[in-house]
This record gives C-alpha cells, structure tokens and sequence, in this order.
C-alpha cells in the first residue's frame, strides 16, 4: 500500500504508542487527590509543559481539548462570545473562504444564530492571506470579535505569514486564531513569536492519537466555554482529562518539532520530484496553490509535504477510485458526510471554475514516505488519468 | 471478472454484491446519491436516497471488504427521471419512473462510466433473471423486476447482472442474516424515492402549480366536476374524483386532455379497452419477426394477457388483447413477454401505451 494522505492522518510513531500504552495500564483520575490522582496529574501536567516547549507556548496557555475541530469552534464560538460581552458592538468575524470547515461552520453558525456577521477576507491566488488583505477587511476594528486565519491550509498547503498577520489584527485591537493542525511540525510554529492569540493543534496529524488536541490561549484572551462541568482547563473547557493521548499528543509534537528541519526538507525534495514527475507524464496537470519554492517571511510559503493538483478533463473521485484500486491512497480534499464530492472550497475560494475544483487530487507526504512512494504513484498516474478522462466528467 | 455493484442501502442490492464477491468477482461498490437535498434519515420504508441509506451500503461494503465509492448523480437523476415525470404528467400521462432510471441512470449512465473506467458489469439487487443476454421474470413472482427492466436493450443487459432472479426474496432476507447484515429486516423501499411523503398529487401541484378545468362525464358530456390540475388524476382512477353525479355508479377517468385541461370519466363499462396502441418498441434482443403472439403487461404488479402484436405504420405497434384490459393509461410502458413456464417468462421488450 502507497500510502500519500497524511494530511488527513499519519501513522502514530512509536514511541507515541509506547507511552500512551504505558499511561492507559495506570488508574488515576487527574482531578482526583489520592496518589493515583497525583501520579495521573503529574503525567498531564508534564505533558502539558512539553507541548508548551515544543510550541513556544507558557504551560497554563495550553488548553487540552479532543481535537482541532474542537479547537476552532472553542475559540471562534468563546472568543466572539466574550469580546461580544465585553462590548455589545463586536459582531463581525473576519475570516479566510479558504478555512477548514471548523472554522467555517462555526462562523456560519454564530451568524445564523448568535448575531454574528461574517466578512469574508480576500485571497491571494495562491491562497493566502495577506496583511494588506486583513487590515483592508477589519476596518478600526471597533466592531470586530475576533479574525481567523489559518497557519497553512490543509488542502493546497499555502502558508500564511501569521505573525504579521496578528500584527495587523493587533494594531486594529482585534484577537487573532489561527489554525494551525497543518502546520505543526512542516514549519516552524512558536506561539509567543507569532503574536497570535489563539492556536489550535491536533495529535493524529503529527503521528499522535486521534481524539487529542489543545488550544493555545493566552492568558489575556477572554474565552467563554463551550463545555460546562468540573472546569479542569482553566474553566474554559471541562472533563475529565485524557491522560493517556494528552501524553502521547506531547511526545508527538515534541518528535514533530524537534525532527522538523530535516523532515521538512526531505518531505519537500520527495514532493518537488513527485510533481515533476506527474507534470512530465500529464503535462496539462496543473498544480494548484502557491510554487514548489515559494517563499513567505523567510520560510516555506508552501507545506513540504503537500502537492495538490488539478487533472483537467478527469473527476477526481473516478481518479481516486482508480488510484485506490492500484493501491495508492491520496485525497481529493473535500467529502460531505454522505461521502459525495464536492467541488473543494477552498480551489473555488481561490476563483478555480467548478471544473477544475472537481478535478483535483491531494497527495500528502509524512514521516513515512519514502522514494518508493513517489515511485509507485509516477508508475500508475498516466494510465489512471488517461482512464479518468475516458469516463469523462460523469456530467452533460 | 471487475463488476461494479449498485448498493442503495438495501437488502436486495447487498446480498447482490455479496452474492458477485462470492462468485469470485473484483467487485467495487457504489451508492448512488440522486437527491440534491439528501436527507439525514430516512422517513418511513421509502427511500434509498437518504444519507442513512448511503451508510447502510457502506456498512455491508465494509463487511464484505470490497472498496465503496459514493457517485454523484443528482443532476442526471433531476434531468432524466424527475423532469421526466413532471412533463410526462403535465402531457396527461402517467410515467413510470423507476424504468426510466433503469434505462437512463443505472443502465447508461452508470454503466457507461463504469465500463470507461474498466468494469465489466454492474451488479444490481433487482429480481430478475438474466442468462445469456436473456431476460425473464424472477422466480418470486410477487417481487419480480423484469417489468422495469424491460426497456434495457441487448447492448446494456450485455452489461448487467443480476444475481437475485433466481431466489425468492425470503430467500435473500435468509442470506443477508446468515451474514449479519444489518440491512437483513430493513423494510423493502416503495412508492416513488423522490417523494419522500408519498404525495405525488402534492409534489406535482409545487412544481406545475394549479390549473383548473373541468371534469366531463362521457355518456352525457355534460360537466360533473372540477379539478385543480389534469396532473392529478391518471387513466383508471377512480378514487379522489369529488364528483356529484345523480345515478351513484362509481366514475373512472377516461382520458386527461391537458391542453383543455379536460378530465373526462365514465361508468366501469367504458373503461375496456381491448386494443392498445403504442409508441416505437425497444427490444432486448434482435427484434421478433411481427405479427406475433404475445403476452403484454401494462403496468408495474399488473396482471399478464395474451395479445398479437402487428407493427404500425406509424413505428408503433397494435396490440389486440385476448381479454378487455382495464384503466390502459398512456404512457406506461407495455412489456411484451413470451410465456415460459419452466425457464421463466421471457422479456421481448417494451412499447410506451400511446394516448
């Protein structure tokens, strides 16, 4: 199996495993004051001080939460709630078209329902945002909750300088979230250097469990909870904590931080072979986002791991379907949860015709891939695509 | 073989694909979404166009190992069979859309793509029986499918299979709990699957709103009645006619005559008909040498009659039906079928009832 869709989960590394077994074989409540209690709040709350290491994060900005869509509703839903409190006149969110749908659909639904009104920030054909963009979109900012925009988007990969990003949303005296899942671990991501105000992180795209994730928060930022009950984080979000994946989620992140330089740069010369390769085989490809070697704030404009490409002529669910049954996994970014594809969001954010939204495939690498991956998927892909087409775009 | 299976969710179509990996088949699996607004759960024993229908397929598509897909086909589906039927009704006829999504959907449309994209055969739960490019009734009579299948043609039941015809459908439901599925005691899908509320009349008033007219009664040709549009009513019917008529014999509607909007009806009597005329056929083999001797079913669950069958000059054909048939409603297709009794009635092929 070739497997090229990390960015929608990668394998759990080792050691991850090690330790979240070893945690899951001990009892203890960490809320609990006995020595069972203790020993279980001991592991979280060093667990809790590793991930702040590894992110440039204080232990007590670390909200431990069951993942990044979590994440993004606590922080779009808490923060608009509490500066809406603070002062009646903050209603708009000024966010990126080209978020994940976390993000979005709170948006959407603190619009429909709490009074919300979303302004939605104009991309780069690339996709990302620019500093110009967001001052453009927040105004004096007085009327303002609380702007999101993500680190690096999950589908085209196109990173955003974040920290001149918070910069503008600061002068303008307006929080800035970021989602960062995709981020962590490809590029550099410190939490204090950023300026931001909230970060939101998951586990399973940094070979941690699944169902771990945190929100970074400053201290200052004023948070409503989502979830009511015992108050364990912070009092912004309660139950009981999941000591076992919130010690695998620390081992991940440090592995993915500390191994980062060189992944990133091994992940991105696997990545710029498999595009040449894809391009050479079917030259009408075309790569979606921004370049190979793009450059932003001094790092990676795009993920190193991340190739996105449109196959005009060729749906990509008949392209993944025929990829499937050749062994290779990859994505074509967006399903509903009927499992119906969808013209991706983000490529029609970034003005691509229905058309070439529907086209398109992911191919995601991570800590596992290897040459023999790139190799498998450049020996299968001109047949496929020339299948593909031959099916034609399944519309009249 | 690589056969792609058609999986709606329900049990016909899951012991199908059960039934082709057990063959020996690379089968692959596929639900068909063909609601725009599909809806989270289904709503009473209809549908298998719901997401909870799509999970169901997925379910036994997980069990069985076999890969599963779900194809967007909303738009044909919205074009070819619901426009369809809308039109057909709006014309004062009476459409079947479950044989128009056999011939146009799951029988061009997907097998088509499929084949593009290298299958060999798509698989579907319908009960009927198809051996060597032929086409006949399935052994449970009172689940047999031929009648919407009798519009496919050679070249598309060369693509087909359908592995059902020769069980009965207890025999089906004994399968799929010998295996687990869930679907085992799922309820059998009925009525139209895009009106979920089963209200056709309604569904027709939202899209082709209302036009009244009014109901004649033939002996007399004097007016007896009104109606709110000609889509209401179809040939035969006679419950829901609001009439007030002296003599208190029951009413059935005659003929629908949409451009004067005219609904005429009349006693029992005048219903007969003994020929029907038809548009062009299809067959499902090389076409039959005409005249010949046949038996035509006229509806879906309708009773079999023996007939001949003459070519028109028009394209059509006659039909001279060995008994009085009631309630012929144009539009339905006539199913032409040459009786078998050891091997199963075979299918001839199909003719749309003219007016």
């Amino acid at each position: 199996m070739t497997y090229l869709d990390h960015a929608a989960t990668t394998p759990v590394l080792p050691e991850v495993l090690a330790a979240v077994t070893e945690q899951m074989g001990r009892v203890g409540n960490a809320s609990s004051l006995h020595a069972g209690g203790r020993a279980a709040r001991r592991a979280a709350e060093q667990a809790r001080e590793r991930l702040a290491e590894a992110l440039g994060a204080r232990p007590s900005e670390v909200l431990f939460t069951g993942g990044g869509t979590e994440s993004d509703n606590l922080a779009l839903k808490g923060l608009y709630w509490a500066r809406r409190e603070a002062d009646s006149r903050r209603r708009r969110l000024v966010v990126s078209p080209a978020e994940h749908h976390a993000v979005l659909d709170s948006a959407e639904w603190l619009a429909k329902h709490e009074g919300a009104e979303v302004t939605w920030l104009r991309l780069e054909p690339s996709g990302r945002v620019t500093p110009e963009a967001l001052a453009e979109a927040l105004g004096d900012g007085s009327d303002v909750a609380v702007a999101s925009v993500m680190w690096a988007n999950n589908e085209i990969g196109t990173v955003s300088d974040v920290a001149a990003l918070a910069a503008v949303a600061h002068a303008a005296g307006v929080p800035l979230h970021t989602d960062a899942v995709q981020a962590v671990g490809q590029v550099p991501v410190d939490f204090a250097a950023s300026g931001v105000d909230a970060l939101t992180l998951t586990g399973h795209k940094l070979g941690g469990p699944m169902g771990a994730g945190a929100l970074l928060l400053r201290r200052d930022a004023e948070c409503t909870p989502l979830l009511h009950g015992g108050g364990q984080e912070r009092d912004v979000r309660s139950g009981t904590l999941d000591v076992p994946v919130i010690v695998g989620l620390a081992v991940a992140a440090t592995a993915a931080v500390t191994g980062r330089e060189e992944r990133a740069g091994r992940l991105a010369a696997l990545r710029d072979r498999l595009v040449a390769g894809v391009l050479e085989q079917v030259p009408d490809a075309q790569l979606n986002g921004a370049p190979l070697d793009d450059v932003v704030a001094g790092g990676p404009g795009r993920l190193p791991g991340n190739a996105h490409l449109s196959f005009p002529g060729a749906e990509g669910d008949a392209l993944l379907m025929l990829l499937d049954a050749r062994g290779i996994e990859c994505s074509t970014g967006s399903a509903c949860s009927a499992g119906v594809a969808r013209p991706s969001h983000v490529l029609t954010a970034v003005g691509a015709d229905a058309a070439r939204a529907r086209s398109s495939l992911r191919f995601s690498l991570g800590h596992t891939s290897t040459d023999a991956d790139v190799d498998a998927l450049l020996a299968v892909i001109g047949p496929v695509v020339e299948r593909a087409r031959s099916a034609g775009m399944g519309r009249r | 073989m690589r056969v792609l299976a058609a999986m709606s969710g329900g049990v016909d179509s899951a012991v199908a694909a059960a039934l082709a990996v057990d063959a020996g088949h690379d089968v692959t699996g596929v639900h068909l979404a063909l609601s725009p607004d599909r809806q989270t759960l289904r709503s009473g024993a209809r549908g298998c166009c719901s997401v909870e229908d799509a999970h169901d397929a997925r379910r036994v598509a997980d069990e069985l190992g076999i890969p599963f897909y779900v194809w967007d086909l909303a738009d044909r589906f919205r074009e070819d069979v619901v426009e369809d039927f809308v039109a057909e009704y709006a014309a004062g006829r009476t459409p079947n859309p479950c044989l128009r999504c056999n011939e146009r959907i799951k029988f061009t449309a997907v097998l088509d793509r499929a084949r593009a994209l290298g299958f060999d055969a798509v698989v579907t739960g319908h009960h009927a029986r198809l051996a060597d490019g032929r086409l006949r009734r399935s052994v449970d009579a009172a689940k047999d499918q031929s009648y919407v299948l009798g519009v496919l043609t050679a070249e598309q039941l060369a693509g087909a299979r359908f592995p059902l015809g020769s069980m009965t459908k207890e025999r089906v439901r004994a399968i799929a709990a010998e295996r687990g599925f869930a679907v085992a005691t799922k309820p059998d899908s009925h009525d139209v699957c895009f009106i979920p509320d089963g209200d056709t009349r309604g569904f027709l008033t939202r899209r082709l709103g209302t036009a009244p007219g009014p109901v004649v009664d033939a002996a007399t040709g004097t007016t007896v009645g009104s109606h709110e549009g000609t889509h209401g009513f179809t040939v035969g019917q006679r419950r829901g006619l609001g009439l007030a008529v002296g003599d208190q014999r029951p009413r059935y509607v005659l003929s629908i005559e949409p451009v004067t909007r005219t609904v005429t009806v009349g006693t029992a009597e005048l219903t007969g008909v003994d020929v029907v005329r038809t548009g062009p056929p299809t067959w499902t083999g090389p076409a039959p040498a005409l005249p010949l001797r046949a038996e035509v079913q006229l509806r879906a669950h309708g009773t079999p009659v023996g007939c001949t069958v003459e070519a028109a000059p028009d394209g059509g054909l006659v039909l001279t039906l060995a008994r009085t048939e009631r309630g012929v409603a144009p539009g339905q297709s006539a199913v032409l079928y040459a009786p078998d009794p050891v091997h199963g009635d075979l299918v001839l092929g199909q003719a749309p009832v003219a007016r």
